[in-house]
């Protein structure tokens, strides 16, 4: 029995699942997990929502960004600076977003206007995260200053003050508060996504993934199209980077190296490409797996290169589909309930005409 | 037999090359307002890449193309479909993941609003007897199927001018003979330009037929005087090439 | 005087040894267009067999210019058989496979040796230019990666071996039916060009770190210099790396080797800019 997997379908029954879970998570969280564990769920939201940005520009938009890391990096020291220099966590925040985006504007240009393919796009933005890497590293120096904040190299910049209640700078969150802030944020992000994807915009970047010159036969500006939603990427991913800053007060330019830029691509490939659920998950399971791995001091062998580059193959060869897709896959065979009305009317059709074939 | 509408479409001195190839040498073509031209000739004489041309999928080595009057061989794609011209290609060019009907919305949101995109969208569907389709995934559809949904979504933009590469590639006859009537009322509002192969159907659309041959055109006739013309024979036989 | 020998000798040296990164890359991903993303790992394991060899006992010229290709080349060959051309033609999952490769072989390196290892010397010892102090064994290499080259190039264009190898990747097909069997044809030439990249990596092993990483430096700049390099396979990696290698180590003489390499990749990525189809794509459109 074969059923067509529609990944672009709006499941209302699965999006109604999804938003319970997260506010129930919202609302519950404080009250169920302690402190230590407050943090950590933190900095799963933050990459949650990196995920969540990849998941929108690959899966959707077709673009296979090879250095995101830049965008959440970018992010994380706009913030930083911002708010060093400011004082004040609401304009920093607001950077946190804008910098990457308009970085992601200019490249955009630069890769979608100029007709670069693929292949070079991927190249070219391993290339903008690698460039940065090695740069920020190499601003230990005290003459890199922006306004009063050091760039501080490969020492990173630490003690960066926590986000406080908006017009009060002295009133700093609570790990609590936070919590709330970055959950409503990914929340809002999540549907914001689904949104947009419902959106001629967003309808019109999946049309243009699935065949540009045909969108573009159309009479729409592929490019364009293609830089926004790159940008739109960008700009969430720096949010994430906001966020990750949030949990730790500290950051430094590990973020713009290769291992971050590689995981983003892990998350999405393991989540499910073309789904935004799938990669949040991912991402979940990949940090629990990094971190699992980092206690288990007797299995020397099982370093996280050996165990992720497994894990890629294995997907990759096995389960090319992902996670979620292939989850859902075995749901929609085995649990009637969750199928979409078109998804049960075509399993009845297909039950069916298999014993006229 | 002189046409005395304006020309919607030409080309002045057009050439393709390709390394040492010349795909199309030289090539004045013009399509008057309102008419319906094929372009036929044997495999390689060069209508196909003389079409890409049209579509900008090629960029002319040398030579322009006029719609209206106005030059547009310097255009970006998307912009000459803007201009009212539609295009369907040789292979069908569509958004295979997505719906029938949610490709066809891809086409009518350019011209309508988000509303009347989905009625416009449903219109098309009806007026060429797609209707049942209008769910299923594009990609799973047989190949006349999705002939049809490509010449939908092209339909859908009401374009003037209209380019179609090999309309009736795979289609069974039932297909093709609805495909003519589409085409030929198509024609009462739009102008075209085809290539084809079978000859059938270019006998029952076609007044004026262009015959390239090695990368220029040999003959522009009516189907039934190329038909009879000698040099188009020895062409098509395959013959020494004609001086 | 002597600066601007040492300049020309370091210059060639930049050159020389971007090239010799790029060799086996230039076949597997210029000629075949598989995306090797393990090509780092490649030149890693070539370093390692030297190493480890050459420490054995083993004569370090035997080690660089037979071991280390030989060991690479098998590992080629497992890995095209293993997962690679399962891919063939979907260049974003071969992309992905040969990372998941790269980051497995890491792995495997450092679960065995650990994170560090002795090192090898470069042989032949040093020679005087002026006041410079220079090895002997970089103006050496120069000269080997020009004769690589030259290699390279003749067997690919003069031997019946070069000649199937090309055809096949132009049109499987058509020498299908001429009796060849493409899937061979691929195994073999991807081996070929894993043991370039393991011979690269065996002849550096003695001017490079020696950690199971290394492969992280060299990676991004050879896939950006083969692909502005362009469809070209062999001149479009030799010119694109005359150009970057001596932008490089200009850079690097004036400033680090880390802004060396940035800016080789900002230059790169300009290139690719201005002419999307590389260097040799618009200029001589050559398929070699």
């Amino acid at each position: 029995m074969k059923i067509a997997l529609n990944l672009n379908s709006w499941n209302t029954r699965g999006l109604i699942f999804v938003g319970v879970l997260m506010l129930a998570l919202l609302l519950g969280g404080p009250e169920v997990f302690d402190l230590f564990v407050l943090l950590k769920v933190i900095l799963f939201i933050s990459t949650a929502m990196l995920a969540l940005s990849m998941a929108f520009i690959w899966g959707f938009g077709g673009i296979l960004c090879f250095g995101q890391s830049a965008f959440f990096g970018l992010g994380a020291y706009a913030y930083a600076i911002g708010v060093i220099n400011i004082g004040e966590s609401t304009v920093p925040i607001l950077l946190s977003v804008l910098v990457p985006a308009g970085f992601a504007i200019l490249l955009g240009y630069f890769i979608f206007y100029g007709r670069l393919s693929d292949i070079y796009l991927a190249v070219v933005t391993l290339a903008v995260t690698l460039i940065l890497y090695a740069f920020i590293r190499s601003t230990s120096g005290e003459e890199y200053v922006i306004g009063s904040a050091r760039l501080m190299g490969f020492n990173g910049i630490s003690s960066i003050p926590v986000f406080n209640w908006p017009g009060f700078p002295n009133s700093p969150l609570w790990p609590d508060d936070i919590f709330y802030v970055a959950m409503t944020l990914l929340i809002l992000v999540y549907f914001g996504f689904r949104v947009l994807l419902r959106s001629r915009f967003g309808r019109v970047v999946v049309a243009i993934k699935e065949n540009e010159t045909r969108a573009e036969y159309l009479g729409y500006d592929v490019r364009f199209y293609k830089m926004i939603t790159f940008s739109i990427g960008a700009g969430v991913a720096g949010l994430a980077g906001c966020l990750f800053v949030s949990f730790n007060n500290f950051i430094n330019p590990d973020v713009f190296a290769l291992g971050l830029a590689a995981q983003i691509i892990m998350w999405v490939l393991i989540g499910g490409v073309g789904t935004l659920v799938g990669p949040m998950l991912g991402s979940l399971a990949l940090q629990m797996l990094y971190n699992w791995l980092g206690t288990q001091s007797f299995v020397s062998f099982l370093n996280t290169y050996l165990v992720f580059g497994a894990i890629i193959l294995f997907f990759v060869l096995a389960v090319p589909q992902g996670l979620q897709p292939t989850a859902r896959l075995l749901a929609l065979r085995f649990l009637p309930f969750t199928r979409s009305p078109e998804e049960a009317e075509e399993a009845d059709r297909a039950r069916q005409g298999a014993g006229d074939d | 037999m002189t046409d005395t509408r304006p020309p919607i479409l030409e080309t002045r001195g057009l050439t393709m090359r390709f390394g040492g190839v010349v795909a199309v040498d030289n090539v004045d073509f013009s399509l008057a307002e309102g008419e319906l031209r094929c372009l036929i000739g044997p495999n390689g004489a060069g209508k196909t890449t003389f079409f890409r041309c049209l579509t900008h999928q090629y960029k002319p080595t040398s030579g322009h193309v006029m719609y209206r009057g106005d030059d547009i061989t310097g255009l970006h794609t998307h912009q000459i479909a803007r201009l009212g011209i539609g295009i369907k290609t040789q292979v069908p060019s569509l958004f295979d993941g997505l719906g029938v009907h949610e490709n066809i919305w891809i086409s009518a949101r350019r011209h309508h609003k988000d509303r009347e995109a989905n009625k416009a969208a449903d219109q098309i569907l009806e007026r060429l007897s797609l209707g049942h389709l209008a769910k299923k995934v594009v990609g799973q559809l047989a190949h006349g199927e999705r002939q049809g949904v490509e010449l939908a979504i092209v339909l859908t933009g009401d374009p003037e001018l209209i380019l179609l590469d090999e309309p009736t590639a795979g289609m069974t006859h039932e297909e093709v003979s609805r495909t003519t009537e589409m085409i030929r009322e198509i024609n009462r509002t739009a102008s075209l330009i085809v290539v084809e192969h079978d000859m059938q159907f270019i006998k029952a659309i076609a007044n004026k037929v262009t015959v390239f041959n090695q990368g220029a055109i040999l003959v522009e006739d009516t189907m039934e005087n190329v038909l009879r013309n000698q040099q188009v024979r020895d062409v098509y036989l395959g013959k020494r090439e004609v001086a | 005087m002597d600066t601007v020998a040492l300049l020309i000798i370091e210059v060639l040296n930049g050159i020389s040894s971007l090239a010799l990164t790029c060799a086996g890359l230039a076949i597997i991903f210029g000629m075949m267009r598989v995306i090797n993303f393990a090509h780092g790992e490649f030149m890693m394991l070539g370093g390692y067999t030297t190493v480890v060899a050459t420490n054995a006992g083993v004569n370090i010229w035997i080690s660089m210019l037979i071991l280390s290709p030989l060991v690479v080349g098998i590992i080629g060959i497992l890995s095209e058989r293993l997962i690679i051309r399962f891919f063939y033609g979907r260049m974003v999952d071969t992309l992905i496979a040969t990372w998941g490769l790269s980051l497995l072989l890491i792995g495997i390196v450092t679960a065995i040796f650990g994170n560090y290892i002795t090192g090898v010397s470069a042989p032949l010892g040093n020679f005087a230019l002026g006041q410079y102090q220079l090895s002997v064994y970089r103006l050496v290499l120069i000269g080997l990666v020009a004769l690589l080259f030259v290699g390279i190039y003749l067997v690919f264009t003069r031997t019946r071996l070069g000649l199937i190898a090309r055809g096949t990747m132009q049109n499987p097909n058509q020498a299908a039916a001429l009796g060849i069997s493409p899937p061979r044809v691929y195994m073999v030439t991807f081996g070929i060009g894993a043991a370039l990249t393991g011979l690269a990596g065996g002849l550096l092993a003695p001017i490079s770190q020696i950690i199971p990483t290394v492969g992280f430096t060299y990676v991004a700049q050879a896939f950006i210099t083969v692909i502005t390099g362009g469809t070209g396979a062999v001149t479009g990696t030799i010119i694109a790396s005359g150009i970057f290698g001596t932008v490089r180590q200009l850079v690097t003489y004036e400033t680090t080797p880390i802004i060396g390499g940035v800016v080789l990749l900002i230059v790169a990525v300009v290139v690719l800019r201005l002419l999307p189809q590389g260097i040799t794509g618009k200029i001589f459109r050559r398929s070699l």
